[in-house]
C-alpha cells in the first residue's frame, strides 16, 4: 500500500484508529470521562482511589482483551511479537506503570482523549514520550539491542 | 447496570481497535519508534483515524449539560504543566521503546498472547504501586 514502507498497514490503522476513536468517544458521551487506560487500570486494581467508579474501570479493562480476543478469532490468529527476552518487558512495565502514573495518563488518555481536545498539558505530555520512544529506540539500535 | 455496559462495550471496541490496526503487536510500535531502522509508519494512522471520531465527540460534548448515562461530566483540567507530567512523559516513553507496549496494548494482549503480557502487566503494576507508596 505505501511502497516507501512495505510493513505499514494504513488501511488497518485507519480502521482501527476509528474503532478506538469511537470507544473513546462512547466512554466520553456516555460515561463522560476519559478512556484512559493507564488510569483506569490503576482503578480497576484498586491501586488508586481517585477517578472512575471501580466498576466502571473494571468493565473497561475487562472489555480491553475480551474485543481483542474477538478480532484475533475471526482474522485466525493477529501478530504479537514480544521481545525475545523477559528482561524488556520487566524493565518496560515498571517504567510504563511508574511513568503513566506520576505523568497522569499514556497513549490513549494524553494520545487519542487529550489531543482531539486540543489539551495543552495532553499536547506536551504527548510530544515528549514520544520524543523520548524514539530516543530510546535510537539509543537501543545503536546499542545493538534491536 | 447500563454505565457496566457502556463501559464494557467501549473496552472491547477499544481492545478490537487495538487488535485490528496492528497494535497489540510490539514490534510493529517499536518499528514506530525506530527512525533509523525501517521505520514503520502505521501508528501514526491508529493515532489519526482515532483523532476523527473522538474531535466530533468534543464538539458534541462542549453543547451537553451531561453524558447520557450518568449524572455529570467528569473531566481532567487541561492546562497544568509540571515536573510530574514532563518527568513521567519521559519514563513513560522510555519503556514504551523499550518494550514496544503502553497499557492498553498489554492488556489486549493477555487474551491473544497471555505468558509475556502477563509478564509486562504484572511490571506494570508493581510500576504503578511503585508511585503510589512513593508519592
Amino acid at each position: 500500500m505505501l511502497s516507501a514502507f512495505p510493513h505499514a498497514m494504513p488501511v488497518e490503522g485507519l480502521i482501527g484508529g476509528l474503532m478506538i476513536g469511537v470507544a473513546a468517544a462512547l466512554m466520553l458521551l456516555g460515561l463522560g470521562r476519559i478512556a484512559g487506560v493507564s488510569g483506569l487500570a490503576a482503578r480497576a486494581t484498586g491501586i488508586a482511589d481517585g477517578g472512575a467508579p471501580r466498576g466502571i474501570a473494571l468493565a473497561f479493562v475487562i472489555g480491553l482483551p475480551l474485543g481483542a480476543l474477538i478480532i484475533s478469532s475471526l482474522a485466525g490468529g493477529i501478530e504479537t511479537r514480544f521481545p525475545p527476552s523477559i528482561i524488556p518487558l520487566l524493565i518496560g512495565g515498571l517504567l510504563v506503570g511508574y511513568g503513566t502514573r506520576l505523568g497522569s495518563g499514556c497513549t490513549s488518555g494524553h494520545g487519542v482523549c487529550g489531543m482531539s481536545r486540543l489539551s495543552p498539558r495532553s499536547l506536551i505530555a504527548t510530544a515528549i514520550f514520544m520524543a523520548s520512544g524514539f530516543v530510546t529506540v535510537a539509543l537501543m539500535r545503536a546499542g545493538g539491542l534491536l | 447496570m447500563k454505565q457496566f455496559l457502556v463501559a464494557l462495550l467501549a473496552g472491547a471496541l477499544f481492545g478490537a481497535g487495538l487488535a485490528f490496526s496492528g497494535m497489540a503487536d510490539p514490534a510493529r510500535v517499536q518499528g514506530f519508534l525506530d527512525l533509523f531502522g525501517h521505520w514503520d509508519p502505521t501508528l501514526a494512522f491508529v493515532m489519526g483515524g482515532a483523532m476523527i471520531p473522538m474531535a466530533v465527540a468534543w464538539l458534541i460534548q462542549r453543547r451537553l449539560d451531561k453524558p447520557f448515562a450518568d449524572a455529570h461530566f467528569s473531566l481532567p483540567g487541561t492546562s497544568l504543566i509540571d515536573r510530574k507530567l514532563v518527568i513521567g512523559a519521559i519514563l513513560f516513553g522510555t519503556g514504551w521503546g523499550i518494550s514496544g507496549l503502553c497499557p492498553g496494548p498489554g492488556l489486549a494482549d493477555l487474551a491473544i498472547n497471555p505468558l509475556p503480557a502477563l509478564a509486562f502487566v504484572i511490571a506494570l503494576l508493581a510500576g504503578m504501586i511503585m508511585h503510589r507508596v512513593t508519592s
